[in-house]
């Protein structure tokens, strides 16, 4: 068991075509992801790399049966992209694009309200279901099946936290980037209740980041309807105010998403909140044998 | 008239009116003589301080100035008041007469809110104090509670009619991440920050969410403008105000608008007596107008330089240079050192996919910096492997012959191969297995005296 993907997942890839497309589509695949083919309008008909490419998703889905996409489509089309995806039907799209405009991204989540789909990011390296599959570019060889669920807004922080885990023989079910952003399609409540549901996962490891009120939210979340031990680390406890560290999301604003609010709010409610990122893996071994 | 009203509510609380002028403009001209235009004036006058456009759309966060702001909310029709900005104390006087009736506002224009307070505003009654006013002003240093402690040099000044203020207003727009679509505050208490108001009596603002795919919508607008206590003769301008701010904010890919404070005049004129906007710079691409009116002299040099390499640099006050990859770890990684006792000199992240040429770069741009007593490298090799890491530090080092010490911390694709790379370079490096590790490591070389 694990969640969102699995071996099943039946993968489309958006920008097939283009460097990192390909590059990382070679990546899925090599790990073990199916992957069915890709869209790049005006290339349909023809195939990349032994793939066959579409020119819209609705006709990938038809004649490959996709069930999720993974889309590395340039920012300026990438929120057109993702709801191409929705429009769809497909069950799960992960948008790793970075640089999306905001207004772009406010009118894409507008249009999945009432759709089914689930968008993961953007701006976000993905997802990897250790052993089984991965959708997104987390480096493949550092993961270990085993118990720990990993949710994160940041990328390499995820791969700093796979890697605890796997030198402590931990080892991970999913990892879940949700993305730096400040609109993103899953939260770290969804991704919550879906470890916490998940039988083989037994402890998770949350990593949040300065800027919003998501990870406050999860801490309410978590005090009502987690069943499972989480580890907490909340990055930029020593940015200045006012001035955005990388992500659009990471930015201070009047007072609120502080790294000491959020780290307050998980404390509160039984998260083991670890201050320095070397202490993760350590954390959870602590809280999985207590 | 139903303004007098307010008028005397806000003498009784003392608030207003204060200054005097006049504010005869006609209802729904715009407030500029021609078609105002963005790039002119300023491109015209200062084409230093233009730099290729392509480098402009990857520098971070983007604020333009006051009169700036105004120009583009007067091209969607918010009123402003009349006013042209000067560069020189002669600009400033010719400025003054042009618009004939005193008194007349001089007010510093820099990145940074609390000029009042700080002497950079100025009611003046003649051509002739505009123009010594703005000699006074050019060129010198203002401190306010936002600039920090060494201010901000003022570059030019905004020369701007006087208005008689009767009431103030606030009203502003931001997107609100969790309902994912924008949000319009307004609130009685204008000229005060909004966050200010916010933490001292938050029912004085007022809140609307807006639909991005209908926009903001008449009874929406009317909806704060009644919320706020404007009389009902004031709500049909009012209204017409608010759907032309927000026609603007979506337009420029704002992604924060401030209108305060938004001023009820003698002659019953709603007008936008100051304006503050920062724009979404993943939206830059399309946006060449913003691109252009940047005023780059408010931005660090050092942080221009690096966004022509695409690369994400915040300077801060520490002494600990780090080049880190990714986002949340190089936060992560200031956060270590902080731990460890040190004091973080920059916020560096060379992205996911660096070469070695980026990495020459960064290290370029580091070490630029007086400040920096030691280097702190802590990389996780994703996609970026650590040989290739490892090829880019030894080149750089050599290159520009840094003299400061330098610690390592890599992990992940080919990490063996990486610290080999280093061991045999001859160069002077050290290296960490973990990051706790390394950040006291990099603490102690740091405090150390230089040799």
């Amino acid at each position: 068991m694990a969640v969102l993907i699995d071996k099943e997942t039946r993968l489309l890839v958006q920008g097939l075509t283009g460097r990192e497309g390909t590059f990382h589509a070679k990546q899925c695949a090599a790990y073990g992801t199916t992957v069915v083919g890709g869209v790049t309008p005006g290339k349909g008909g023809t195939t990349h790399e032994g793939w066959p490419v579409f020119n819209t998703v609705a006709d990938a889905v038809a004649a490959t049966g996709a069930t999720a996409s993974m889309i590395f489509v340039p920012p300026a089309f990438a929120a057109d992209a993702i709801m191409e995806a929705a429009d769809a039907g497909l069950g799960l799209v992960v948008c790793i694009t970075e640089g999306i405009p905001v207004i772009d991204a406010m009118r894409a989540l507008q249009f999945m309200k009432g759709r089914t789909t689930r968008l993961i990011g953007p701006n976000c390296p993905g997802i990897i279901t250790a052993g089984q599959a991965k959708v997104g570019i987390i480096p493949g060889h550092i993961c270990q099946e085993g118990r720990v669920g990993i949710v994160s807004r940041s990328g390499t922080l995820t791969y700093e936290a796979i890697h605890q885990l796997t030198t402590l023989g931990l080892g991970q079910t999913t990892c879940i980037g949700i993305g730096g952003d400040p609109l993103i399609g899953t939260t770290f409540i969804d991704t919550l209740a879906l470890f916490d549901a998940d039988p083989d996962t037994e402890a998770v490891v949350m990593i949040g980041e300065i800027g919003g009120t998501a990870e406050e939210e999860a801490a309410a979340f978590i005090e009502t309807s987690c069943s499972k031990p989480v580890v907490g680390f909340i990055a930029g406890q020593t940015a200045p105010p006012g001035r955005r560290m990388g992500h659009a999301g990471a930015i201070i604003a009047g007072g609120q998403g502080t790294a000491s609010e959020k780290m307050a709010a998980l404390s509160a409610v039984g998260v083991t909140v670890v201050k320095s990122p070397a202490d993760i893996g350590r954390a959870v071994a602590d809280r999985l044998a207590a | 008239m139903r303004v007098t009203t307010i008028a005397r509510a806000m003498e009784k609380k003392g608030t207003g009116p204060f200054f005097v002028g006049v504010g005869s403009r006609k209802r729904g001209l715009s407030p500029f003589s021609d078609p105002p235009d963005l790039a002119t004036p300023i491109s015209v006058k200062h084409p230093a301080h233009l730099i290729p456009a392509h480098l402009l759309a990857m520098i971070s966060i983007v604020k333009i100035h006051e009169y700036q702001a105004k120009v583009i909310l007067a091209r969607h029709g918010v009123p402003v008041p009349r006013g042209e900005v000067a560069f020189s104390s002669a600009e400033a006087g010719a400025m003054a007469r042009r618009l004939g009736k005193m008194p007349v506002v001089v007010k510093a224009q820099i990145h940074a809110g609390g000029r009042g307070k700080a002497g950079g505003v100025k009611v003046v009654k003649s051509a002739e104090e505009a123009e010594q006013v703005a000699k006074a002003l050019i060129g010198s240093t203002l401190v306010t509670h936002q600039t920090g402690p060494r201010g901000r040099e003022v570059g030019r000044v905004l020369v701007e009619e006087g208005v008689q203020i009767v009431t103030e207003l606030y009203l502003g727009l931001v997107v609100d991440r969790a309902a994912a679509c924008p949000v319009m505050m307004m609130s009685s208490e204008g000229g005060m920050e909004i966050e200010e108001v916010a933490a001292r009596s938050p029912e004085a603002i007022k809140k609307v969410l807006v639909d991005p795919g209908t926009g903001l919508t008449p009874f929406q607008a009317r909806k704060l403008a009644f919320g706020v206590g404007l009389p009902p003769d004031l709500v049909g301008k009012a209204t017409k105000l608010m759907l032309a701010t927000y026609a603007t904010f979506i337009a420029s890919d704002a992604s924060m608008l401030e209108i305060n404070p938004l001023i009820v005049t003698a002659t019953g004129d709603l007008l936008a007596l100051d304006a503050k906007m920062a724009f979404d710079d993943n939206a830059l691409f399309r946006h060449q107008d913003i691109r252009e009116i940047r005023d780059l002299a408010e931005e660090d040099p050092l942080e221009i330089e690096a966004s022509k390499y695409s690369l994400s640099y915040i300077r801060l006050d520490g002494n600990i240079g780090c080049m880190v990859n990714g986002a949340g770890l190089a936060m992560a990684t200031m956060d270590i050192i902080k731990l460890a006792g040190g004091e973080p000199a920059n916020f560096l992240d060379v992205g996911g996919g660096a070469n070695a040429e980026q990495i020459r770069n960064a290290f370029k741009i580091l070490t630029s910096d007086e400040q920096v007593k030691a280097v702190f490298i802590n990389i996780f090799g994703g996609i970026l492997r650590c040989d290739v890491l490892a090829e880019g530090v030894i080149a750089a080092v050599k290159e520009l012959d840094v003299h400061v010490p330098i610690v390592i911390r890599m992990e992940g694709t080919n990490v063996e191969q990486g610290k080999a790379m280093l061991q045999g370079s001859g160069l002077n490096f050290a290296t960490a297995d973990t990051m706790a590790d390394a950040a006291e490591r990099v603490a102690e070389l740091a405090a150390a005296p230089a040799q």
